[in-house]
């Protein structure tokens, strides 16, 4: 289903990476790369990282825009666990796909999970979301709404 | 370019030869049309790391695999899983972990796996042909199927590697393609004097270099006055592979792709010489270890890759029948295992304080005893890295024969500097 974007200040295209439903939530923009796989803890939905400047923020309900990501081969396993405990992101916005990461929403579709949205997005374009409210449509239209939080 | 499938791909994704198949190639499928893989590879082999506990969900996607028949296609190794099933050590996992943890090491055998269990394949008799594409997992077990064996497989992860198996195909991208095995970067280490190359710690030590240096890209390593052997090969590789994001590497000269320089780079320039200087060593070495001017040590653990036949050899001639003051943890596969014990030297080395873990490691489960403030000594590069976040303790870095000595005074001993 497609729904009008028009009441927003702002709408932007992305790719989309593995579909979903559309979606309405705050963003978390990531200042830095970050590893799932001891970076992000499965069981809380916080960024377990101490080095990471965001630690301990949750990326749980969240529109989690990721400007990187290392790739730690089991950070699909991770996400998968975070999409079984109902702590995953409600989408996710990628600079670039990584197949490791993103494997965990495929393998969560396939055990019959509802999986959020992944989309690819050139990172310049994050800073505008940083603290906003966005919704999501599941053709990949982002509008910004509201004033920053 | 788009994806293209073949007829019998997309019939065994629609569910032509059950659902646990269908799952798997729709897995791959998906993963090669991320990644702008215009087809799919038939396989040779795979090695699976996806058996190491993280969380119930990874056990129940194993068992519905299983549920749904599923069979690897090809010859499937087993990386490490979170339990020692040989009953040489014991883990403090609770009751739930251990649980769930069993039941996954014993869907992925049910899949049709071989339990190997062991994060050195390559010394447990698998051992690819050159050039032939695989799909292998565990960043050590890459980075040497690649580099010293000249297979070609790309970084495979959690459920990739046992999908690409029952699959028995893997996405066409990456390093299976011969043009993106080309070095870019060139790691001269012809200002390192032999009598260090010739030390064990250089590999590993270089190895972690390397990786902070090429992240993710192809090296070559030129200039080696003392040709690395295997399990030289082995410790760079994994230290490399823990440090930076290394999938293949080359040494001038020694790895099979890389009769010279010139071989490695594929006859073109490199984009980047990084000329290793002693004091880069010096520092990298100092990296290594995280806790200094302590007193007294804790435990030492060796076996990251899992140790080999020679490497029990050096060990027990250095600890030469002696008494250790703190155990040991001496991590190896059973292809290992089975030899010692034929011979009760697992035995012998326990009664002087060795701690034997086969299948599993203590970076990847808790074995090691909790305690405040514990230190580590151990001389693999990748433990190195991997235990200060994974155990909680503090990690003093030496050579075998330095863990040694140590284990038997209980206090870091060290012979003299070399880097």
């Amino acid at each position: 289903m497609t729904t009008p974007v028009t009441a927003a200040e702002t709408t932007l295209q992305a790719g989309i990476l593995v579909p979903g439903e559309a979606v309405r939530a705050d963003a978390l923009v990531l200042t830095a790369p970050i590893s799932f796989w001891g970076g992000v803890n499965p069981q809380t939905g916080l960024i377990a990282d101490v080095r990471h400047p965001q630690h301990g923020v949750s990326i749980s309900g969240r529109v989690l825009c990721l400007p990187g990501t290392i790739g730690s081969s089991s950070a699909a396993a991770v996400l998968l666990e975070l999409v079984y405990a109902g702590l995953a992101p409600a989408a996710l916005i990628l600079h670039e796909p990584d197949a490791i990461l993103l494997l965990g929403l495929i393998v969560a579709r396939e055990l019959g999970h509802t999986v959020p949205l992944a989309l690819q997005l050139d990172r310049v374009e994050f800073p505008r979301f940083a603290g906003r409210m966005l919704f999501i449509d599941a053709d990949g239209h982002i509008a910004v709404e509201g004033d920053p939080a | 370019m788009a994806l293209v499938l073949t007829e019998e791909e997309r019939a065994i994704a629609s569910g032509n030869s059950g659902e646990g198949a269908a799952m798997a190639m729709r897995i791959v499928a998906e993963t090669a049309r991320l990644m702008g893989a215009p087809r799919l590879l038939p396989i040779a082999s795979a090695h699976i790391d996806g058996a190491l506990y993280h969380g119930d969900s990874g056990t129940l996607f194993a068992e519905r695999l299983v549920d749904g028949g599923a069979r690897v296609q090809v010859r499937a190794t087993l990386n490490v899983g979170s339990l020692d099933l040989t009953g040489c050590s014991k883990n403090r996992l609770g009751k739930h972990e251990r649980a769930m943890a069993r039941r996954m090491m014993d869907a992925y055998r049910k899949l049709g796996c071989e339990p190997t269990w062991t994060c050195a394949p390559y010394q447990a008799g698998h051992r690819p042909a050159f050039a032939s594409d695989v799909a292998w997992g565990e960043s050590n077990a890459v980075v040497f199927c690649n580099s010293v064996l000249g297979a070609r497989t790309n970084r495979y992860g959690d459920f990739l590697d046992i999908a690409c198996a029952i699959a028995g195909r893997a996405p066409d991208y990456g390093l299976h393609r011969p043009e993106n095995r080309r070095a870019r970067i060139v790691f001269d280490i012809s200002a390192i004097d032999s009598a260090f190359l010739a030390s064990e710690v250089a590999w590993p030590i270089l190895g972690n270099l390397f990786g902070r240096s090429a992240g993710d890209a192809v090296g070559v390593v030129a200039g080696a006055a003392v040709h690395p052997d295997e399990d030289a090969l082995k410790a760079f590789g994994a230290a490399s592979a823990s440090s930076g994001a290394v999938g293949l590497f080359h040494v001038a000269g020694v790895t099979p792709e890389a009769p010279d320089l010139a071989a490695a780079l594929h006859g073109c320039d490199p984009e980047e010489i990084i000329h290793v200087t002693s004091d880069m060593l010096a520092e990298t070495r100092r990296r290594l270890s995280t806790v200094a001017d302590v007193t007294a040590i804790d435990a030492v653990a060796i076996g990251s890759p899992h140790l080999s036949i020679a490497e029990f050899d050096r060990l027990e001639a250095l600890i030469a029948g002696r008494q250790l003051a703190v155990p040991l943890y001496a991590c190896t596969g059973r292809h290992a295992l089975n030899v010692l014990d034929e011979a009760g030297r697992r035995r012998k080395l326990e009664d002087c304080g060795v701690v034997i873990v086969a299948d599993t490691c203590v970076v990847v489960t808790p074995i090691l005893p909790e305690k405040p403030d514990a230190v580590l000594m151990t001389n693999s590069g990748k433990f190195a890295h991997y235990a200060p976040g994974n155990t909680g303790y503090g990690v003093i870095y030496g050579s075998l024969a330095e863990c040694v000595e140590s284990a038997v005074a209980g206090r870091p001993v060290f012979m003299k500097a070399v880097a």
